[in-house]
């Protein structure tokens, strides 16, 4: 836990797992773990703008997830992240969504 | 002098419909040597348990639950009797058993059980995920598959799949019922308990969970062509560019966030970019394996390969949702 903040450490998330033998990750390091942790905003960055809502690294840590009509959560990890996403709009984020889909596949274009 | 004990005891789930041979199989399985060092939790569902007694090896390693259907009703006394069993081995009450293995009630969703051994905030520490090894009757199987929809997810997440009591039934209806097993779970080795050796150290090593399969050859493809309506759909895909990994995992977590339930399993080996060995990852519904890293690739094929058993969902949307979300933005869709 931090002492200042009071944020309790979260369980382990599969995209951010700690480097041990046989393990994958890219958190090997502080260094690659923010990097990471950079690339994992910008991608979630990249779906939740078509929901209007923007998203920023907290403090290496955590994530801010804000709408246009400034209603802000702090999550832990990916799995929070859309739970809480979804909770703000007030509907669901969906990656079969065919709207959705066309938009992503329009910049890869 | 003996070997340390592994960080962390892999959990072997036999799981499969009522009568299908799990215990007959469990059995055999502990007459091999090499699981001498197994400790085994047994439920049963039912006041009066029995399957315990068909196991002629009864000792303080093998527990049974009684109470009902691991997967709905006892979830605390899964966890409680799995803290029992590591606690008295830790004070040496217990002999240092290298796994566990535990045996489902027919009826039982495994995913309650897997999950329950991955989210524990004590098991998740001391324990791991083994495979999950799902028997089918070759006599009534096929029905089974018709009428329960519990006897097709057991199918679906299975690592490792035996058919049993093949000797029991027509050559003609065993290789339907196999082309079935086939069509909803294509990745997974598949033994015929009548036929085959039953290695044991080949049906609990879970290394990488059968997605080495993926790269062995045409196993692993589905036959789309298979007739029968379940409503089980599968997707193999072959990805010919490195996947980008953390947009890979924001895919994911995406899709198991809103369609976790209709996943019944994905698993893949992933030519990651800018890394060297394929990536092994695996997923049960909502829980994902931690990724393994494998010491290398089989052969000089270096394609990412994933596998979605699905229900309900459809392959080409699916397919579609991962290139737009997944692959770099430099890269053509194919």
């Amino acid at each position: 836990m931090c002492a200042l903040c009071g944020v309790l450490g979260g369980a382990e998330h599969w995209t951010a797992a700690v480097a041990r033998p046989g393990v994958f990750t890219r958190s090997t390091d502080p260094a690659s773990r923010r990097r990471e942790r950079v690339n994992q905003v910008a991608a979630v960055t990249r779906v939740l703008k078509h929901y209007g809502v923007t998203v920023a690294d907290w403090q290496g840590s955590a994530v801010v997830l804000s709408t246009a009509s400034g209603k802000t959560e702090i999550v832990d990890n990916l799995v929070h992240l859309w739970i809480a996403a979804e909770r703000l709009l007030g509907r669901p984020c969906d990656p079969l969504d065919a709207a959705l889909i066309a938009l992503m596949e329009r910049e890869l274009a | 002098m003996p070997d340390a004990l592994p960080d962390f005891t892999p959990v072997t789930l036999i799981t499969g419909f009522l009568g299908s041979g799990k215990t007959t199989l469990l059995q055999r399985l502990l007459l091999d040597p090499t699981l001498s060092d197994t400790a085994v939790l047994i439920n049963e569902f039912g006041e009066i348990g029995l399957d315990h007694h068909l196991l002629e090896r009864i000792d303080e390693t093998m527990v049974m639950l009684q109470s009902g259907c691991v997967c709905c009703t006892i979830r605390g006394e899964l966890s409680t009797a799995i803290k029992d069993l590591h606690s008295r081995r830790e004070r040496g009450l217990l002999p240092p058993f290298r796994r566990l293995v535990i045996e489902s009630t027919g009826l039982a969703d495994p995913f309650p059980i897997l999950s329950t051994v991955r989210s524990d905030p004590v098991l998740r520490h001391h324990f791991c995920l083994g495979n999950v090894i799902t028997t089918v009757d070759a006599v009534n199987g096929a029905r089974q598959l018709d009428a329960q929809p519990e006897s097709v997810k057991q199918v679906a997440v299975a690592d490792r799949l035996v058919l049993t009591k093949t000797d029991l039934t027509t050559a003609e209806a065993a290789r339907e019922l196999t082309k079935r097993l086939r069509h909803i779970n294509p990745g997974a080795p598949l033994w015929r308990a009548a036929d085959d050796d039953l290695d044991a150290d080949a049906l609990l090593s879970a290394e990488d969970h059968g997605t080495r399969q993926l790269t062995d050859g045409n196993d692993a493809v589905p036959d789309d062509h298979y007739g029968h309506n379940d409503d089980v759909r599968t997707l193999a895909l072959s990805i010919d560019e490195p996947v980008d990994w953390t947009r890979f995992g924001v895919w994911l977590t995406l899709l198991l966030n809103r369609h976790g339930e209709a996943l019944l399993r994905v698993k893949g080996i992933l030519n990651v970019a800018d890394t060297v060995a394929p990536v092994a990852v695996h997923a049960v519904q909502h829980l994902v394996h931690t990724p393994r890293h494998l010491d290398g690739w089989p052969n000089e094929d270096r394609r990412s390969r994933l596998v979605f058993i699905a229900r309900g969902l459809d392959p080409a949307v699916i397919e579609r949702s991962f290139r737009a979300f997944s692959m770099p933005h430099t890269q053509n869709r194919s």
